[in-house]
């Protein structure tokens, strides 16, 4: 029987199957923040349990540090208990911990990929949603709560109900100033943010093949956000190509071994889907939110809906809730809408080639006066290689503030927080109310979408912008 | 050391907003910990609170009549948004034991079952109908019997509500899943001699 990717690696990784049970799964790679895991280690500690494969388990510190130069002590008491916690936490055990200040510390969803550890046909999890992140390489990775990662410490496997697949087809050719995070958001919009619960998504079509490995992270990234447990691009020269060379990628032999594996893994022709989305490439425009959920998303040059657009009264309520938040008038554009702060940063949204989108902008341009924007790589290995690139004289020629590597504005857990009413152009994952600092009011957007906004100081279409050389 | 989960009768508490994500029932800022103690003090803090960081009067939690309810009438999508398990925590340090909506996040409602917090999923008929119960008589009592896997609303008719049989049986006896994995042992011993390392560590 032809069998989807997802399928797959599922297979590959059911220790036990029975009747009217989940299944066990077996984990290859678990990936460990400070956030998520203090209790699990408590809890492990309390059974007397060991962890039962620390060389398939690392850490970071990405959630909670700072990321102000020269400023890394500067924590208050109970981050910095936290942070202590990882570090004794991952030296009982014996755990690769990417320590602040460690030159490859970055965002968990970030390294991994970078590092090589993630790979095409594994299983990955993380007490993280976002850790779908990692579905680009094809691999099933998905997020899991606290217990759970207690249960991948102790056992190396996990209790699954196998989920449901949906294809989301994405063919055509994406127009200029139109990036992955468009199509995510467009996905979203169209779908809904319960669109993909139960279900993990395989994105393919031609316009997903084009994408290079990060726009592909990125759109993985946010499935999250429509609901879906998971998010899977099917390996291909492209992923292959990122993986040569990195520090956990297959070498010699064992490459080519590896290789002949990762090539088997592509859904077959003829495998079906519980469910099918298809959106058209050639049509896609740059997405923006206006709400308090991702799923509130609008093609940029669109009006924000009116309360008559929604035809169930429990969406026209929350659209109500979301427009008092945001302090938007219904039917209006977003277009010129002012904004205090732009951010560039995120799992979704903080790599080389992110970077380097927003460079392209901002490069001889500069941030609108009163504007704070603040560039913060996903990881060490991003900044270096975007200094080396000359990116950070670009951001700071601009005005913009060139951070130390987190998570940062996405969550503001570190000190890095909008101020209560203030609107900010994200380039993160989430417009929840509060998300970005108490108050704060985020509108999601691409790369390109945040410069352009950058440097006019109001929501603008970067197709609008005349372009200068990079 | 999962609470067991049989049955019981409480008040109900609406708070029927579509899309409350987990950011809403616990927001990251109250994330540093390292334990799972104190957490209902801060459940749903940004909208529980003033910025004088008083209580608001008009949200259901700070109404008096409401201590001691231990069910929790939610909008569609309950839960949805980041992994955080400090939300079931939260949601259950505050005393809730059961929680109705149209549907759940599949993270959240996952981390619930593991904490003996019982989700139960009604359609949209059902939710509404016990919201129109509760308008009438805020005081009214809903029965949640997991043994029989049904709901019993104010006027006394009885819907059934999905829940797998093993996180029924695990709720009902209070057993905790790890120990379930962990009596595969052997099984995943030998998983690990047939598949290959996935990681050259
Ligand atoms: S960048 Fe934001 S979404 Fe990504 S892992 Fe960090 S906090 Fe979570």
């Amino acid at each position: 029987m032809p069998r989807a990717l997802f399928e797959k690696v599922w297979q590959d990784h059911v220790v036990v199957e029975e009747p009217d049970r989940p299944s066990v799964v077996y984990i290859d790679l678990h990936l460990v923040h400070e956030v998520t895991s203090p209790q699990a280690f408590a809890g492990l500690r309390s059974r007397g349990l060991r962890v039962r494969r620390p060389d398939l388990t690392v850490a970071t510190m990405d959630h909670s540090t700072p990321t102000l130069p020269k400023a890394l002590q500067v924590l208050d008491t109970q981050s910095k208990a936290q942070l202590a916690e990882l570090e004794h936490n991952t030296t009982e055990f014996g755990i690769r911990l990417y320590a602040l200040g460690d030159e490859k510390q970055g965002i968990v969803h970030v390294i991994g990929p970078e590092l090589g550890l993630s790979q095409p046909g594994m299983t990955i999890v993380c007490g993280d949603s976002h850790t779908s992140t990692h579905g680009a390489l094809g691999a099933l990775a998905f997020g899991i709560g606290t217990s759970e990662v207690e249960h991948v410490l102790a056992s190396q496997c996990l209790l699954q109900t196998k989920p449901r697949t949906m294809e989301v087809r994405v063919d055509g050719r994406l127009s200029p100033g139109v990036t992955a995070k468009d199509i995510i958001l467009a996905l979203i919009g169209r779908i809904g943010i319960a669109g993909g619960t139960g279900h993990v998504i395989e994105y393919a079509g031609s316009a997903i093949r084009a994408l290079g490995m990060e726009g592909r992270m990125t759109v993985c990234n946010m499935s999250i956000e429509a609901g879906a447990r998971a998010g899977m691009i099917a390996p291909d020269d492209t992923t292959f190509e990122y993986l040569k060379g990195r520090e956990f990628s297959p070498q010699g032999a064992d490459w080519d071994e590896a290789l002949a594996r990762w090539r088997k893994l592509p859904t077959d022709q003829g495998a079906l889907y519980d469910h099918t989305v298809e959106l058209d490439a050639d049509r896609l425009e740059p997405m923006i939110t206006y709400g308090t959920n991702p799923g509130m998303a609008i093609p940029i040059s669109e009006c924000v809906p009116s309360p008559t657009d929604f035809a169930d009264g429990a969406q026209r309520e929350a659209f109500h809730k979301a427009m008092v938040y945001m302090a938007l008038e219904p039917g209006k554009p977003l277009l010129g809408h002012k904004v205090d702060v732009v951010f560039f940063g995120s799992c979704t949204n903080s790599r080389i080639s992110d970077l380097r989108l927003a460079a392209s902008v901002l490069n001889g341009r500069k941030v609108a006066p009163g504007v704070r924007a603040l560039v913060v790589p996903g990881s060490q290995q991003v900044k270096r290689q975007a200094e080396s690139e000359g990116l950070d004289r670009i951001f700071k020629a601009a005005g913009a503030e060139w951070r130390e590597a987190g998570c940062s504005m996405c969550i503001a857990m570190n000190g890095d927080e909008l101020s209560p009413g203030q609107y900010a152009v994200s380039t993160s994952n989430r417009n929840f109310e509060g998300r970005q600092g108490k108050g704060g009011r985020t509108f999601l957007a691409s790369p390109l979408t945040a410069a352009a906004s950058a440097v006019t100081g109001c929501i603008t279409d970067v197709r609008r912008l005349e372009l200068g050389p990079l | 050391m999962v609470p067991k989960f049989t049955s019981l009768v409480s008040r109900v508490i609406p708070l029927l907003v579509d899309n409350i994500d987990t950011d809403q029932i616990i927001p990251a800022r109250f994330l540093k910990v390292i334990d799972k103690q104190g957490l209902g003090e801060h459940l749903f803090a940004d909208w529980r609170y003033g910025s004088d960081g008083l209580p608001l009067s008009g949200f259901p939690l700070n109404q008096a009549e409401n201590q001691g309810a231990e069910v929790l009438l939610a909008g569609h999508n309950f839960g949805c948004g980041s992994s955080r398990e400090h939300a079931p925590w939260a949601l259950m340090g505050w005393g809730f034991r059961a929680l109705i909506s149209t549907g759940f996040a599949d993270i959240f409602r996952n981390n619930c079952l593991k904490n003996g917090l019982l989700p139960v999923q009604v359609d949209r008929g059902i939710s509404a109908r016990l919201l129109a119960d509760l308008e009438r008589d805020p005081m009214a009592k809903v029965a949640v019997d997991l043994e029989s896997t049904t709901l019993r609303l104010p006027d006394g008719s009885k819907v059934g509500f999905p829940i797998d049989s093993f996180s029924r049986h695990c709720l009902l006896e209070g057993l905790d899943q790890l120990g379930y994995i962990l009596s595969f042992q052997d099984r995943i011993e030998a998983y690990e001699g047939r598949a290959r390392c996935p990681l050259p560590v």
